[in-house]
């Protein structure tokens, strides 16, 4: 291909005259948008086991998919959305469905243990669905990414607010007559939907990097719920833009650099935090009795 | 004071915010209590009191709408408890919120007055100012920018009070809000909400599981324990005869020099805290 510059417009617009490129954009930006919001309430709702899971259980969705002959996006959705409402029924408290989605992951992986071994010739689609392909997007992939993100968007448009008072504070928005049943199932759906998408992007072992890191980065930069989001959306969007634009001259699969990226910020947020709290204490112990004093526990 | 076997009350006043008449309460199958009649009028300051276990939650959970009685009725602001009720706030024992949980103190009030308005637009103005006086009205106009899961337990009961307090009750239930404070914070805690439940005119039952701290506060108790229910004024729940009669054992109230309660023999033969 072509060599680095420093002048990075002039970089884009090279990789940018390559279809494949444009459409890794593309599709890329898209995904972590809805990422980014959908991690936010994540992380908030404790659900990250949820998400591991239910990538997992779209690897068993793609592999049949491919095994019937059929686009792989389609046995994702149905794989995962099943999934996430079996788990959202099954476990009624979001804090508790540990077990819940165990079970139902065991059985799903199980479907595609036996996917895989009626399909022969498996290997490189597997590869691709578990650690992603986002350089080999097609146009309908783009396509279909997009739509599935305007549907996801405008349920969030309608829930954000119910959705973040029954996460943050169940008991009291069950009191206030939220549906609290129909809004997890809708939250996991809102999920499985996003990891769908997703995995083409990043692949079913990966999908953490793209649905946790940069929400979990957002909630320590800040403490408001919607510039939250924003942040969780940016470190997303720069994750992919930086991972696809770095293997354009480095030769190594998009996903690894995309992880790496979002991992160092995390690191980055993690020891600066700690560094703020420590001095945060150190000016804390002298002179302000009524902060100093011991916190009750708990 | 209104005991466990008392005919039904005479027809309501205008001022009766709860009503109880011959109330049976079940936890899925198991009887938890019956036959307890009582009213709570407006303005007032009430505690329910009881062992663990003795169905105080369950009560709130009915005034809530969240479960119905097995038997006899039930009526807040003269209707069927139905939940979403505006103009009743509530303080759980158990939050989801913890140390973890990296969210700005208003942004948890705000949920108050808009978290349960679907789709876009809300007042953000209208929201910002309800919150910042409901943080204002329990002390915590300090704390409003502040990590939820920074907070003392001390001040997290405050926020929640903000919480219950924004949508502008006439009802509060505070589910066991002292339980994990230390003798000083529960004083101060206590000390909030009977200044809200005088200068509000918000009546306000409060569970807990010792009644000294609330004591010189207090209007009304609700004592359940033992499957029965006694209501009535402190002085009159509080004594040897009632609580006798209540735990079907003898049960001696001593006093001291301050005026606090012990509440003796009931410990030993049904695992009461009451103390």
């Amino acid at each position: 291909m072509t060599n680095f510059s420093w002048n990075l417009v002039t970089d884009l617009r090279i990789m940018w005259q390559y279809p494949f490129m444009v459409n890794a954009f593309e599709a890329g930006t898209i995904i972590a948008v809805v990422a980014g919001i959908i991690g936010y309430f994540v992380v908030l709702r404790r659900s990250a086991f949820a998400t591991h899971a239910l990538g997992h259980v779209g690897f068993s969705g793609a592999a049949g998919a491919v095994l019937f002959g059929v686009n792989p996006v389609y046995g994702l959705l149905l794989f995962t959305t099943s999934g996430a409402l079996g788990m959202g029924l099954l476990g009624k408290r979001a804090s508790t469905r540990d077990v819940e989605i165990g079970t139902v992951l065991a059985f799903m992986l199980g479907l595609g243990l036996l996917f895989l071994s009626l399909y022969n010739g498996y290997a490189t689609e597997a590869y691709s669905i578990l650690f992603g392909e986002i350089l080999g997007i097609s146009t309908f992939g783009v396509a279909f990414t997009f739509w599935a993100a305007i549907a996801i968007l405008l349920v969030l448009l309608v829930v954000y607010r119910p959705l973040l008072f029954a996460s943050l504070d169940e008991d009291v928005a069950e009191a206030r007559g939220l549906p609290m049943l129909a809004l997890g199932l809708v939250f996991m759906v809102l999920l499985a939907v996003a990891i769908s998408i997703a995995v083409q992007v990043i692949g079913v072992l990966l999908i953490f990097a793209l649905m946790v890191t940069p929400a979990a980065i957002a909630v320590r930069v800040t403490r408001r719920p919607l510039t939250a989001v924003l942040v969780s959306v940016s470190v997303a969007v720069f994750s992919i833009w930086a991972g696809l634009f770095v293997s354009w001259y480095e030769q190594y699969p998009p996903s690894f650099f995309i992880v790496s990226i979002a991992f160092v910020l995390y690191l980055a947020v993690r020891a600066s935090g700690a560094v703020s709290a420590r001095l945060l204490e150190r000016s804390n112990r002298t002179p302000r009795p009524e902060l100093a004093t011991v916190h009750e526990s708990n | 004071m209104r005991g466990a076997s008392q005919p039904p009350l005479p027809p309501s006043a205008g001022s009766e915010v709860i009503r109880a008449d011959r109330l049976e309460v079940a936890y899925r199958d198991r009887l938890v209590w019956r036959d307890a009649s009582f009213r709570v009028n407006r303005g007032e300051f009430v505690a329910v009191i009881g062992p663990n276990g003795a169905g105080k939650t369950t009560l709130f959970r009915m005034l809530l709408g969240l479960q119905r009685p097995r038997g006899g009725t039930l009526t807040i602001f003269g209707a069927t408890p139905h939940r979403g009720n505006r103009k009743v706030g509530y303080v759980p024992q158990r939050h989801t919120i913890d140390n973890e949980t990296h969210i700005e103190c208003e942004s948890l009030v705000r949920m108050g007055v808009s978290g349960t308005h679907w789709g876009p637009g809300v007042g953000l103005a209208r929201e910002r100012k309800a919150a910042s006086g409901a943080l204002a009205a329990v002390g915590a106009t300090d704390l409003a920018h502040k990590s939820l899961g920074s907070l003392s337990g001390g001040e997290l009961q405050r926020i929640f009070l903000a919480e219950a307090l924004v949508g502008d009750p006439e009802l509060l239930l505070l589910d066991e809000p002292l339980s994990n404070l230390d003798l000083k914070r529960g004083r101060e805690l206590v000390a909030l909400v009977a200044g809200l439940v005088r200068s509000r005119n918000v009546t306000t039952l409060l569970v807990a599981h010792d009644i000294n701290p609330l004591i010189h506060h207090l209007d009304k108790v609700v004592y359940i324990a033992n499957g029965k229910v006694a209501t009535g004024a402190p002085g009159e729940v509080i004594t040897s005869e009632t609580l006798s009669a209540l735990y079907d054992v003898p049960v001696e109230v001593l006093r001291d020099s301050r005026g606090h309660l012990v509440i003796a023999g009931a410990e030993e033969s049904l695992g009461g805290e009451s103390g």
